[in-house]
Order: C-alpha cells, then structure tokens, then sequence
C-alpha cells in the first residue's frame, strides 16, 4: 500500500463565513486569506505581504481581528468568520463604507476591506472613541495612496454615526 | 510567500500534545499556540517545521490563575489582549496593562500569547523583558514530567532559550508586587508597534523617602533582556533625585553589549538604553 503523505493530505473544514457554511478541502498549509479566496470565492479579502506585516487581509474571527495570512484554514473548524461581504445588508452598505465613500479614504482600494474589518471589529467594541486612539488603531494596516488622514477622519465620523 | 508542507496535529488535551512532541521532537514538531511569530516565519520558509502541534484546542492552556500568595499564573495560550485591562487591581495588573499596548497591533494581540513570546525570546519582545525584570519562574512540560526555570536560566541568547525540543512552555508565573511599587516602562521604535530599538522596565518602593528593592531591566539592546545589578545597587537605599537617576542611567548604558547591525551601531544602542532607562525612572517617581 501507498504510504500517506499527511502533510498534503486534504482535510475537509467546516467555515462559516458571514453566517453561510461552506466545507472545504484544504492541505494543512492552506491559509485562511487563501481558503476564503480561493475554496469560498470570497475575494473581498486582499492578500498583500503574507506575512502579517500589511494587515490588508484582516478579517474577524469569533468577533475579533485577525490577520488571516497568520491562521491555517484548518485551524477555523467550525468557527464564524466575517468578511467585508458580510458588512452592506440588502444592499445598503455599512456605516463605515459609507463614511469610507464620503471622506475619500481609499484610492486604489486594495487595503480598504482590511481596515473596514479592523475599524468594524473595534467599533463594535468600544462606543466612545478619540482620534489619537483611531490613529494608534490603524498604525496596524498599511495604506500607499491616502496618508491615513481621510482613513482617521472615516472611522470617526462612522463612530459618532454608529453611537 | 506560501509556508512549506506540514502534517497538522489538534490535540485535546495536554498529555495528548505531549505524547506528540515527544514523538514528533526528532522531526522539528513546532508547537502553534497564537503563530504570529511562527506563521510568519514559516511564510518567509525561515521555519519549515515537519509537525505543527496546535494547542488552541487544549482548554486548561487558556487559564489565567490567582494563587492564595498572590502570584499570576499564565497559562501557554493566554492571549495579549486578556492583559489589556489590568487582570489585577495591584502594580502587577497595571504595569502588564501598560506594557501589553506596546506589543505590536491590536489584530496581532488578539492572537498572539504571553508564553508564546517567552518561548520566541526574541530581543525584542516586551513580555521576555517583564519576565526578566520580575524574576518570572516558567514551566516546562513533556511527557517525562515538569521542570521550573526561573528568566535568568531561561533566556538563553538570541531567540534562544532552556526550553528542550520534546518540551512545552506550560505557563509562566509571576509574583504580585507589593501594594506600594511604582513602575516605569519606556520603549523606542522606529513606528508604531515595531520591533523596539531599546527598552527599559524598572519597579521599586519608596520607604521613608528612600528606594528599596530596585528592578531595573533593559531589554532589545542585548540578545537577552536581564536586569543590571549595578544600576540596582545605585539606586538601593537612595534619595530619588535627578542627579541619582542620571547616574543609574549611564551605569546601565556602561554596563550593557548592545547588538549592532548595519543601521544602529553600540554608540547608538547605547545611547537609547541612557534615555530609557532615565525616562522609565522618571516615570515611576518623578525626580
């Protein structure tokens, strides 16, 4: 008989992503950036460096940011994700992408769903934020077009809105 | 980049993660507990474990523990984020919820564990400077039983530590400090949440106008944090003054080996180790 290589062995994983369950064959390896991507279709979620240095792949795990170039999909069993599919409802977009929109926070878009999740994650968590608080948040994501200014602005006026 | 291929173990309990490093400790068996400092390593193939041994799944690594005398038990898959409010109402609780928000960024602490960076030991790391500081006593676990190191024995050079490959780093264990201590604690990066070019911690009580049992460490200036003896006994039994801090400040940065790279030369490291130290000392009682 064969002998088993089991480090690429396939492992079925249950996600569940923005409420829909999706099972996926991934090897050990496989990240949750890429499983997202590449086994659910979800391709909202950017990869940038790969290494968690960016930020730009973040997504919510059980309610928390996550850098998920930095989990295996294998690690996920069961376990809610939310992407930034998840955050417009009926075709109304968040409060935060709206104020994204208004307040010209992206250019070329590519960081945008990273810092949409980690502002929703910690807006969802504390309801009274200052400006020197948004800016020590978003020193965890690299934006290359805004200078961070209308990214600053965005999540404060999202915040008052959300309060 | 992509991490190489490894075979991925999820075990439940603590004897079953440990009957697996024992039996995979040949084959470089990595254990996973937050992987924000493996993962990254793997991605970058600096680490190309055979074996990932995820401990996410053993529920007594999440506990965080009182003891009757006292003391703080943290356990192997405590979170960053749990020390962001103070876990104590005491110096302890305080000082961990200060020095935590330096740990690089929120989406890293949600994930990443105290133990996990203790068993790193990278120069860098804030908690391998606590730990250094307060005397920490860490256990190690494998399935031929558990041994206590305490931080001198423990950090061992760079990213380098006493922990052997069939051994877990079970939890770290820290005393409270008493009631009356004040604590500093200063770092300097280049950005927010980076690596820290030089850091300084230091802890003491104030009795009748006069210091007593000083800590001072400094961390990612050497390969290993430690605290330096000779600022300590300068500070011993002192009146707290400008002058008093000075001097301890340049004894530290006499007394330290900093590490040198192509960006920042000893003169440098040197020089950041003075200003923390002083700075730290000024912070826990202003002179």
């Amino acid at each position: 008989m064969a002998r088993v290589n089991h480090r690429t062995l396939l492992t079925k994983v249950d996600l569940i992503v923005n409420g829909e369950r999706y099972v996926v064959d991934v090897e050990p390896r496989c990240t949750l950036a890429d499983a997202l991507r590449e086994k659910c279709g979800k391709t909202g979620t950017n990869v940038g460096c790969e290494h968690g240095v960016c930020g730009t792949c973040t997504v919510l795990v059980d309610g928390e940011p996550v850098r998920s170039c930095l989990m295996f999909a294998v690690q996920l069993q069961g376990k809610s994700i939310r992407t930034v599919e998840g955050l417009a409802e009926d075709g109304r977009l968040h409060e935060l992408q709206r104020a994204f929109t208004e307040h010209h926070a992206l250019q070329c878009g590519y960081c945008t769903p990273g810092f949409l999740m980690l502002a929703v994650a910690y807006l969802e968590k504390h309801s009274k934020v200052d400006e020197e608080e948004i800016r020590d948040l978003v020193a965890s994501n690299l934006c290359r077009c805004t200078g961070y200014q209308n990214i600053v602005q965005a999540i404060c006026a999202a915040a008052e809105r959300l309060r | 980049m992509k991490a190489a291929a490894f075979e991925y173990h999820a075990p439940r309990s603590l004897r079953a993660a440990t009957d697996l490093l024992a039996r995979y400790a040949d084959e470089d068996a990595r254990i996973l507990a937050g992987g924000q400092s493996l993962v990254p390593a793997m991605a970058l193939r600096v680490a190309s474990p055979a074996h990932l041994i995820d401990i996410n799944g053993v529920d007594e690594l999440s506990r965080l523990t009182f003891g009757d005398d006292g003391h703080l038990e943290v356990r192997a898959c405590v979170r960053h984020a749990t020390f962001q409010r103070p876990v104590e109402p005491g110096p302890l609780g305080h000082l961990l919820s200060k020095v935590v928000r330096y740990i690089a960024h929120y989406p890293i602490r949600t994930r990443g564990t105290m133990c996990g960076s203790l068993a790193n030991a990278d120069p860098a790391s804030e908690w391998c400077l606590v730990a250094a500081t307060l005397d920490a006593e860490l256990t190690a676990i494998s399935s031929r039983g558990t041994r206590s190191i305490r931080a001198p024995d423990w950090f061992r050079g760079l990213m380098t530590t006493a922990l052997r490959p069939d051994e877990l780093l079970l939890q770290a264990r820290f005393q409270a400090l008493p009631s009356d201590s004040v604590f500093g604690f200063q770092e300097f990066s280049r950005r927010a949440g980076d690596f820290a070019l030089a850091m300084a911690l230091v802890t003491f009580r104030i009795q009748s106008g006069l210091i007593a049992e000083p800590r001072v460490g400094v961390g990612a200036v050497e390969p290993s944090p430690r605290r330096i003896a000779r600022a300590e006994e300068i500070l011993r039994g002192a009146k707290p003054s400008r002058e008093l801090y000075e001097q301890a400040a340049n004894v530290a940065a006499e007394s330290v080996d900093p590490l040198t790279d192509a960006r920042y030369d000893a003169a440098y490291r040197r020089d950041l180790t003075r200003t923390m130290t002083l700075r730290a000392l000024n912070q826990a009682w202003p002179a």
